[in-house]
């Protein structure tokens, strides 16, 4: 038994040739969101809050798909979703087609604790969002240069798809950070649980590149891209699609429920079987203090840490399995 | 073993006090919808295609909340939602928040099979439905003068929820003697003859052994405009797999939380249970306090049905003969 806390900040097809510019501030990023997650847990907060708290300084930090920096939609506006669960008492709150609030993971938890409802979307969450007072700014505050760019790509690439001609060089333009693989990059999560065993798992992000408007993702479907109950706590992240159709999350609390597998071997299978590769990666906590983090795609900005010392950051695969 | 089977649902919870004609009305159409799905089936349609042919015919019917006399939303407007699930491929499709479609189902496919996605809402799914061409009506062709009525005592009905009593509305409806049932019979925090069973639905096994499940709904009646229910939620309202297809109705929130359509395949996969057994489980130990039903398929040409709500209009066929429309135990 014992705290325990794992986040990520996407997975997807982090290439190894990643410039240090763009790798140092995303891992002072995660190191930093370990840390206040960690001091909380100490602090003796609740998992619920530890997750949401979390999320809210990934949600802020511009160098991940969520809150600020979210990806942008074919119109080249911002769509932002999140999802939150409570293991013990399995409640959540899920919101999708957000423009205007700051933190959408904070709107999903108002869903849960404000409204006899779990999902509100589009126009009908924003008029809740300013009902419930929630900090709204102008949705040019959640775009980033960079993903300007990273739109301008994902289009080039799709009309040279359909065009059949030379595709783009990759490394042609210097300052702009984006690889077409990075494109893949998904979602921000982070799962938790105390020493009394409460778990809570909470998700977020912009979606999908070039998405159409009005996509939805796996973020805020319970039991795809966010899971909690009182045996363990998923975030996944990934290719939403890919996610959805494998019940991603509520697969790994499944296995472990009606199968009797581990926490990692669980994990391990919905990655490894449940999903192709190079479409998904996951973190989880389980009622008893255990962590994982698995992928199968080429890397996964992720952290971890329990309270018996060990904590890790890291990036791409692990060297053995 | 084997062979075709179908079920098709109106939706889990109904009034006691339903008028025998209502009743009546509800069975004929659920008999109408089997017979429809079985020639398709006989005459080798797909599965896929199968749920989606009978859902566009309980979409187009008045009678359940689902396109036209779907419930409406505080705003007294309609908000429509479905997904479609093919087991084999597990590829899906879901669509809310549509407001002039006239079969959200069909859109629900169009999203599955000509789109990059699996899920659209609101005015983005709107203008995929006008790129695709579906056919388009205005919001007043979904809205009926019944569910104008329901809307009315359901915000009565809310205001009053607070005191304890029950909506004087209702209360003509019913003798004195069964004040106290109806006052324990609610769902979704409506009184049960005012709160609208909530979707329709269809699975279907065809002769090949493929699933796949539909479901289709106007949500909860007085719902927050931009609210969404179980039944777009893969997992939840929908589930198809190699093994067996899942539409639930009822509560929600309630449905959501306990991922229902998705633990009947899980239960059968993981635990070995058959079809029924894991209905059975799932209806048992994944509502907690909620109240909802659904029906399932499996690949070896079973069906079932399960609820713990007070009644579901429901219909069940099999290949070798059975056959079975219902709204009680």
């Amino acid at each position: 038994m014992g705290w325990a806390i794992a986040l990520h900040g996407g997975a997807g097809d982090i290439p190894l040739s990643v410039p240090p510019e763009r790798r140092l501030p995303r891992e002072a990023a995660l190191r930093h969101c370990l840390q206040i997650g960690v001091a909380a847990l100490k602090a003796k907060q609740s998992p619920l809050d530890v997750v949401e708290l979390v999320v809210r300084e990934l949600e802020n930090n511009p160098h991940f798909n969520a809150g600020r920096g979210s990806v942008l939609t074919t119109n080249g506006t911002v769509e932002m979703e999140a999802c939150i669960m409570d293991g013990k008492t399995k409640r959540c709150g899920a919101v999708s087609g957000l423009t205007t609030v700051v933190n959408p993971i904070s709107l999903a938890r108002l869903v849960m604790e404000k409204t006899p409802h779990i999902y509100l979307a589009f126009d009908g969450a924003e008029a809740f969002a300013r009902e419930q007072g929630v900090e709204t700014v102008d949705s040019s505050h959640f775009i980033t240069p960079e993903n300007i760019e990273r739109l301008k790509q994902a289009k080039e690439a799709n009309r040279v798809q359909i065009d059949y001609t030379q595709p783009i060089q990759k490394d042609v333009k210097k300052e702009t950070p984006t690889p077409e693989g990075d494109s893949q990059i998904g979602t921000v999560g982070c799962v938790a649980v105390n020493n009394e065993g409460n778990l809570a798992a909470a998700t977020s992000t912009g979606g999908m590149v070039n998405k159409m408007v009005g996509r939805i993702g796996d973020t805020p479907i319970i039991g795809a891209g966010n899971y909690a109950n009182s045996l363990c706590a998923v975030s996944a992240t990934g290719k939403g699609e890919a996610i959805i159709r494998g019940t991603v999350a509520r697969d790994v609390a499944a296995l472990m429920e009606y199968k009797g597998l581990s926490l990692k071997e669980a994990a391990a299978y919905v990655i490894e079987e449940g999903v192709p590769r190079g479409t998904a990666g996951l973190v989880a906590v389980s009622a008893t203090g255990e962590v994982t983090m698995q992928l199968n795609t080429t890397g996964m900005f992720r952290a971890c840490a329990t309270e018996d010392g060990y904590s890790e950051i890291g990036i791409w695969q692990p060297v053995q399995n | 073993m084997g062979g075709w089977a179908i079920a098709v649902h109106g939706g889990a919870g109904v009034d006691p006090n339903l008028p025998t004609q209502r009743q009546e009305e509800a069975k004929e159409l659920l008999t109408r919808c089997l017979n429809l799905g079985i020639s398709s089936l006989r005459s080798s349609l797909p599965a896929v295609d199968v749920v989606e042919f009978i859902v566009r015919e309980l979409e187009s019917n008045p009678l359940f909340n689902s396109g036209r006399g779907s419930a409406l939303t505080a705003k007294g407007t309609v908000e429509m939602e479905a997904s479609i699930m093919d087991g084999p491929s597990r590829r899906s499709g879901a669509v809310s928040g549509v407001t002039t479609v006239k079969n959200p189902i069909s859109l629900a496919r169009l999203v599955m099979d000509k789109s990059p996605h699996s899920y659209m809402a609101f005015s983005g799914a709107e203008e995929f439905a006008r790129q695709q061409e579906v056919e388009l009506v205005e919001n007043e062709y979904f809205i009926t003068e019944e569910n104008l009525g329901m809307l009315k005592l359901a915000k009565e009905a809310e205001a009053i929820l607070f005191d304890y009593r029950i909506p004087t509305a209702t209360l003509e409806t019913c003798s004195g003697g069964t004040i106290a049932v109806d006052n324990s019979l609610q769902m979704n925090g409506l009184p049960i003859s005012i709160y609208a069973p909530e979707t329709v639905g269809c699975v279907v096994v065809d002769s090949q052994g493929r699933c796949a499940a539909a479901t289709s709904t106007g949500g909860l009646m007085n719902k927050m405009s931009g609210r969404i229910g179980d039944s777009p939620i893969i997992g939840a309202g929908t589930y198809a797999c190699n093994i067996c297809a899942v539409s639930c109705t009822g509560e929600g929130e309630a449905i959501i939380r306990g991922t229902l359509a998705r633990d009947v395949a899980a239960v059968m996969e993981y635990k070995g249970l058959n079809l029924q057994e894991a209905v059975d489980f799932v209806i048992k130990e994944r509502l907690d306090e909620g109240i909802a039903g659904l029906i399932a398929v499996s690949r070896n040409g079973e069906v079932a049905c399960g609820f713990n709500s007070n009644g579901m209009f429901r219909g069940l066929a099999t290949e070798n003969g059975f056959m079975e429309v219902a709204i009680w135990e």
